[in-house]
């Protein structure tokens, strides 16, 4: 099973949407690594630069609510994964951009609020990086010395999905 | 205990519920469009499983970008093509028979009420006008319906939305639904149906219906679902007229999908429509929106009329009503783009064209086009657009470009006076 975690690119704003995420007019290609270069390019949040360092190194998201809203386009978790991140932790997220990070064997992780917020005190720290262990149900989020761990409540099924690397695999050995 | 319409759905298609409230049904209809389905059909050939489950079930349209307009759209429809025929689907529609996908898709007749319907595309739920549960995947799920015809969702919860009074003048579906998604919030409906009920509905065509069916989405809502009627009826009629002896007995068989009297809600919000004003959206966000008059004076770059929520006949006639005998400003680009073949052509002998054309509006093939700022209309770097589609982020129709949305009675209005303006005025 592939390893989660890692730095984390901290987008502190609600609703970011999937054409934020990888806009419409990238949409024409055809191979996921061509999407790479276009990571969060329209995205609106004061001090973000999508081609900085930050958005290089990143293996995990951390955001607020109703995360990848918008359009169905599985684009934006391809995009993400092509870039290495293959886990967003936020406070709620859009249906489609949920199933789809599950889909791709990706995970999409929700947390309460006040527990979101605690995660937000690291984006301070230079070196914050969250490691997530699927199978143990919880995550460990380290920066500047100190850690802390949070459980996690997935459903059985997302699990499952992660764990058989995605839905395709998944329906056609069951179905 | 009674059910809503979505549990009744999910009941009669439940294929297989691997974990409490993981449900994976059994698909009627999957749709497919050149921008999601590629990607499907290339994952599909490189695991050797390039085959359909049922390929009169699979439906097939290139609308997002068409005629194509550079080599790689080109490859985006030649794949989606080639593939339609390769696994003979009938139901495939290409240049000079294609339309936006969820206006082209009704007007053919494939939805009915009960059906389970999915495509690569989040306003799937425009569908569940019919009664239907009809939802937007990514592709990872598109491609598995494709394949196996199963698609797996979570229990579905309900919010029903009762939708009571007089529609005043200058009002519409679409700002009825700005304002139930300026109610909810982008997130209120997430994991959600939304059920709109009451007698206005009852009074709406179905044209009117699937406009607010396919904004449900806008409030993070899996589909939009409307209780199918006599006017779902008498809009299927020319498809089902061989299944059933009359259209008494059609309507008695879709009550069956009604949600019980005694179901159970998440939510139930009931809205009196006697005293809502136009409404335009600002920002980047569907659920901000005022009343016109609040915006009016707004000056704009373009107008644009079309796509799957407004781009209907009803819509065009309402719009041309506006426009009629008058020229739409100079510092505006006017873009018309009737939503299918048939709008079009109705529209032509209805003489809605001339209308528009001699406003000064250009009239564009039907896609998608700007709607998603792909072509036939994309906005420069700090421009303004007024537009009866369904979607305001940031950049939507173009990098660095605004979106306002509105109705088509509001952007015609809007059309002739350059800035936001209240369709009030050249309503009788
Ligand atoms: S018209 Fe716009 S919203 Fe509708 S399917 Fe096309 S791109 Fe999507």
């Amino acid at each position: 099973m592939k390893r989660f975690g890692g730095p984390v690119l901290f987008l502190d704003r609600d609703d970011i949407n999937t054409d934020e995420i990888i806009p419409a007019r990238y949409l024409t290609e055809i191979t996921k690594g061509d999407l790479k270069p276009y990571i969060l390019e329209d995205l609106k949040l004061t001090g973000f630069d999508p081609k900085g360092p930050k958005t290089k190194e990143a293996r995990v998201i951390v955001s607020r609510a109703n995360f990848g809203c918008g359009s169905s386009r599985e684009h934006a978790p391809w995009v993400l994964e092509v870039n290495g991140i293959t886990a967003v932790i936020a406070e709620s997220f859009a249906r489609i951009f949920r199933q789809n990070m599950f889909n791709c064997g990706m995970a999409a992780i929700e947390l309460p609020k006040d527990k979101i917020d605690k995660i937000f005190h690291y984006a301070e720290c230079s070196d914050a990086s969250i490691e997530i262990d699927i199978e143990g149900q919880q995550i460990i989020v380290k920066g500047s010395g100190s850690e802390e761990k949070f459980q996690l409540d997935m459903s059985p099924f997302d699990k499952a999905l992660v764990m058989a690397g995605g839905w395709v695999d998944y329906a056609d050995r069951n179905y | 205990m009674g059910k809503t319409t979505a549990e009744k759905i999910f009941d009669e298609h439940l294929v297989d519920e691997p974990f409490p409230g993981s449900k994976v049904l059994r698909l009627d209809v999957v749709m497919c469009h050149e921008i999601t389905t590629p990607i499907a059909i290339a994952d599909l050939m490189s695991r050797g499983k390039d085959r359909v489950f049922d390929n009169s079930k699979i439906k097939a349209v290139i609308d997002h970008v068409t005629p194509s307009k550079d080599s790689k759209t080109a490859t985006q429809a030649k794949i989606l093509r080639d593939w339609a025929r390769r696994q003979g689907i009938k139901d495939f529609f290409d240049v000079g028979a294609n339309g936006v996908c969820h206006a082209l898709f009704p007007e053919k007749g494939f939805i009915r009420p009960g059906y389970t319907v999915i495509m690569g595309d989040s306003h799937t739920c425009t569908h569940g006008a019919f009664g239907a549960f009809a939802a937007g995947v990514g592709t990872t799920d598109l491609e598995v319906g494709i394949l196996k015809g199963v698609c797996a969702f979570r229990e579905p919860k309900t919010i029903r939305i009762n939708l009571s009074g007089k529609i005043p003048k200058g009002v519409f579906a679409k700002d009825i639904i700005l304002y139930v998604i300026g109610q909810l919030g982008v997130n209120g409906a997430t994991d959600c149906v939304l059920e709109f009920r009451g007698p206005v509905v009852d009074g709406m065509t179905m044209d009117s219906r699937m406009t607010l069916s396919n904004m449900a989405i806008e409030a993070g809502g899996t589909s939009g679902i409307c209780m199918p009627d006599m006017v779902t009826v008498d809009y299927l009629w020319p498809f089902i007229e061989k299944d059933y002896i009359s259209k008494a007995a059609a309507l008695e068989d879709f009550r069956k999908w009604w949600s019980d009297d005694d179901a159970v809600y998440e939510k139930v919000l009931d809205f009196d429509v006697s005293d809502l004003v136009p409404l335009v959206t600002y920002g980047y966000k569907p659920d901000l929106v005022k009343p016109v008059t609040e915006l009016e004076g707004t000056i704009v770059d373009q107008v644009y009329v079309g796509s799957c929520t407004n781009g209907r006949l009803e819509d065009l006639r309402v719009a041309a009503s506006i426009l009629k005998g008058k020229k739409i400003a100079p510092n505006v680009r006017g873009i018309l783009s009737p939503a299918t073949p048939k709008v079009f052509q109705e529209a032509i002998s209805e003489g809605i064209i001339d209308i528009f054309m001699e406003a000064g509006f250009c009239v564009t093939n039907p896609t998608c086009g700007a709607c998603l700022g792909m072509s036939t209309g994309v906005l420069a770097e700090g421009e303004v657009c007024a537009a009866t589609t369904n979607r305001n982020f940031a950049g939507r129709m173009g990098k660095g470009g605004m979106v306002h949305l509105m109705s088509p009675a509001c952007s015609a209005a809007t059309a002739i006076e350059g800035k936001i303006a209240d369709p009030r005025k050249y309503l009788p």
